[in-house]
């Protein structure tokens, strides 16, 4: 186990490796010449070509590529990203300290109700398989496969906060705020999950150990929960853990949507400003999530299940 | 194959609607009622009529019209899309599969390192580079989303390159281009409709969604996404017009997504006992 666990870490290794040298070459590709940017962020009245060329010594821009690229990963290893461009007295650290919450806040949220409606209603439809409520779910999950989730944001707003003035159009503030958009990016990870535990548990249910609690005599329902949908969560739950970064990625049309000021909104913003270094920050900050969470629930998975345990040994 | 799919009647309605939206946006200059740039602002937010079925929006243009005119951007580069993106994959996936050895190694190297990252946010990330345009949205999402067709295709090469109707054709000296293109294609051909199949569907949906941030198609053409970013601004005013190109984009991605289950059943009618 320790083995496994040690090697799917030293994998890692080279993918964050790989995320890291793909933002810093991303940031490289850019228009504009950077000890022009860095010139004007210093509101430099005059620019000129002695000034460019002290810029460019001063940052170390003349030093060769691969050693550029070391002293960028160090400096982001210290979680020192450098300045917003447009709005030079901010760094980016604090812009994504400042958006940070109101994102974890939405994603939280909408991971609760994909756990909320998903499991019961996941659980119900493989009990009732083919029943009329079985049905209508697996209709409304298709439907969902098919809709935008920008689309159904404006929906919801349009019916529920200005035909039935029930909560607030957009913003962020109270609860009130959040049930909105968290519902809207929640939703296409719900159907996700009811197709998925639906089709865990009819797959466990043909298995020989609920024909033998039956023969023991167990009830129906102990049998259902106890063993068919304990035996299902395993997967659902690593599955899960690991779209949490996609949860948090996702947010980035909802919040556009609803105005939530989160980081969807301000990665959107900076891409209209052409703020290279925030988008840079974004996309390495979810990249690193998204392998990390990877990392994590893969061993978890490996931890959990017996079997596979015995397979990585 | 063919005489199993005529048969199969979800997926010859599928293909009726794609077909009718796809023959309305080809010929868009005949069928639609009016001129979807021409607007009559004195006749803004109109509700239905005979001139103007679906209302007109938020400068007097014709709903209708737009949407006919939609079809051309919203379908045509998901398929130029689809094309490009199936067709990176197929070539890296059958360069990987059929050649193995070093080939095989460097290719699936990259593909893993592409599928670690969120593609979401890398399609944003690469749409931000290049900035805002069409062309970039189409390229980005090509560059992001082949390497996972690349792994599915290399898996179905696999199953077919050690079968005995190849080696047979290697046996009696046929040129490996001859068995790439006569025998190992023809038989993947089948996997790769319903992957392109589906594909349409979500590259629809999201090259909407760029439009519909504004970082896609942009604002006078009538673009489904673009069309609801605009409805957007006078949702309190005007609600109705955000309803049409919504419910088309549904309609749309519903029916290739159908289709693309179809084919898979018609494909492989194992599959249809157990669903």
């Amino acid at each position: 186990m320790k083995n496994y666990i040690a090697k799917r870490i030293l994998t890692t290794i080279p993918l964050l490796l790989c995320i890291t040298f793909i933002c810093f070459v991303f940031i490289n590709l850019i228009p504009s010449d950077p000890a022009e940017v860095a010139l004007r962020i210093r509101q430099t009245p005059v620019i000129t070509d002695e000034a460019i060329q002290a810029v460019r010594l001063e940052l170390g821009l003349d030093d060769p590529f691969l050693l550029r690229y070391l002293n960028w990963l160090g400096d982001s290893l210290h979680f020192d990203f450098g300045v917003s461009y447009t709005n030079p007295s901010r760094t980016v650290l604090g812009e994504i300290a400042r958006c940070l919450p109101a994102t974890l806040q939405l994603a939280g949220a909408s991971l609760l109700i994909v756990i909320l409606l998903s499991l019961p209603i996941g659980f119900f439809c493989a009990v009732y398989k083919d029943s009329w409520f079985d049905r209508l779910v697996r209709g409304l999950v298709f439907m969902t496969t098919a809709m935008p989730a920008y689309w159904v944001g404006l929906l919801l707003i349009w019916l529920v906060s200005i035909r039935w003035n029930l909560l607030p159009t957009s913003g962020a503030g109270s609860w009130q705020h959040l049930v909105l958009p968290a519902f809207t990016v929640a939703l296409t990870y719900i159907s996700t999950y009811i197709r998925l535990i639906r089709n865990n548990m009819l797959e466990n249910m043909k298995e020989d150990y609920v024909l033998y609690a039956q023969a023991r005599g167990l009830r129906q329902g102990t049998i259902l929960v106890k063993h068919v949908l304990k035996n299902s969560l395993q997967t659902c739950i690593v599955a899960i853990g690991m779209s949490i970064p996609q949860l948090i990625a996702g947010t980035i049309v909802v919040e556009n949507v609803f105005a939530w000021p989160g980081l969807g909104k301000l990665c959107i913003t900076s891409i209209f400003n052409r703020d290279y270094p925030v988008i840079q920050t974004y996309v390495l900050m979810i990249g690193t999530l998204f392998i990390l969470f990877n990392l994590i629930f893969d061993i978890v998975q490996a931890l959990a299940d017996p079997r596979l345990r015995r397979e990585a040994e | 194959m063919i005489k199993r799919l005529t048969k199969n009647p979800i997926a010859m309605g599928m293909l009726g609607i794609i077909l009718i939206i796809a023959l309305l946006g080809i010929f868009a200059p005949f069928v639609a009622p009016h001129d979807p740039y021409e607007g009559n602002i004195l006749n803004k937010f109109a509700t239905f009529s005979w001139q103007y079925p679906l209302g007109t929006d938020n400068l007097g243009r014709c709903i209708l019209s737009r949407l006919i005119y939609g079809i051309r951007p919203t379908l045509f580069l998901a398929l130029i899309t689809m094309i490009g993106t199936i067709g990176l994959g197929a070539l890296m996936g059958v360069l990987a599969g059929y050649f193995k050895g070093p080939v095989d190694e460097v290719i699936m190297r990259i593909v893993d390192v592409m599928l670690s990252f969120p593609s979401q946010i890398m399609i944003f990330a690469v749409v931000a580079l290049m900035g805002a345009d069409v062309r970039n949205v189409i390229l980005a999402n090509i560059f992001i989303k082949w390497a996972w067709y690349a792994r599915m295709i290399r898996c179905n090469v696999i199953k077919y390159r050690s079968r005995n109707f190849i080696l047979y054709s290697r046996c009696i000296g046929t040129r490996e281009t001859f068995i790439l293109t006569r025998h190992l294609l023809p038989s993947i051909a089948s996997e790769l409709a319903v992957l392109a199949t589906l594909d349409v569907g979500w590259a629809i949906l999201n090259i909407s969604t760029l439009s519909f941030l504004g970082l896609g198609v942009q604002a006078p053409i009538p673009e489904w996404g673009a069309m609801l970013s605009e409805a957007k601004n006078v949702m309190t005013t005007n609600p109705i017009q955000m309803i049409a190109p919504g419910v088309a984009i549904v309609v749309l991605i519903a029916a290739f997504n159908l289709l693309g289950d179809a084919l898979r059943d018609v494909l492989d009618p194992k599959e249809m006992e157990l669903s």
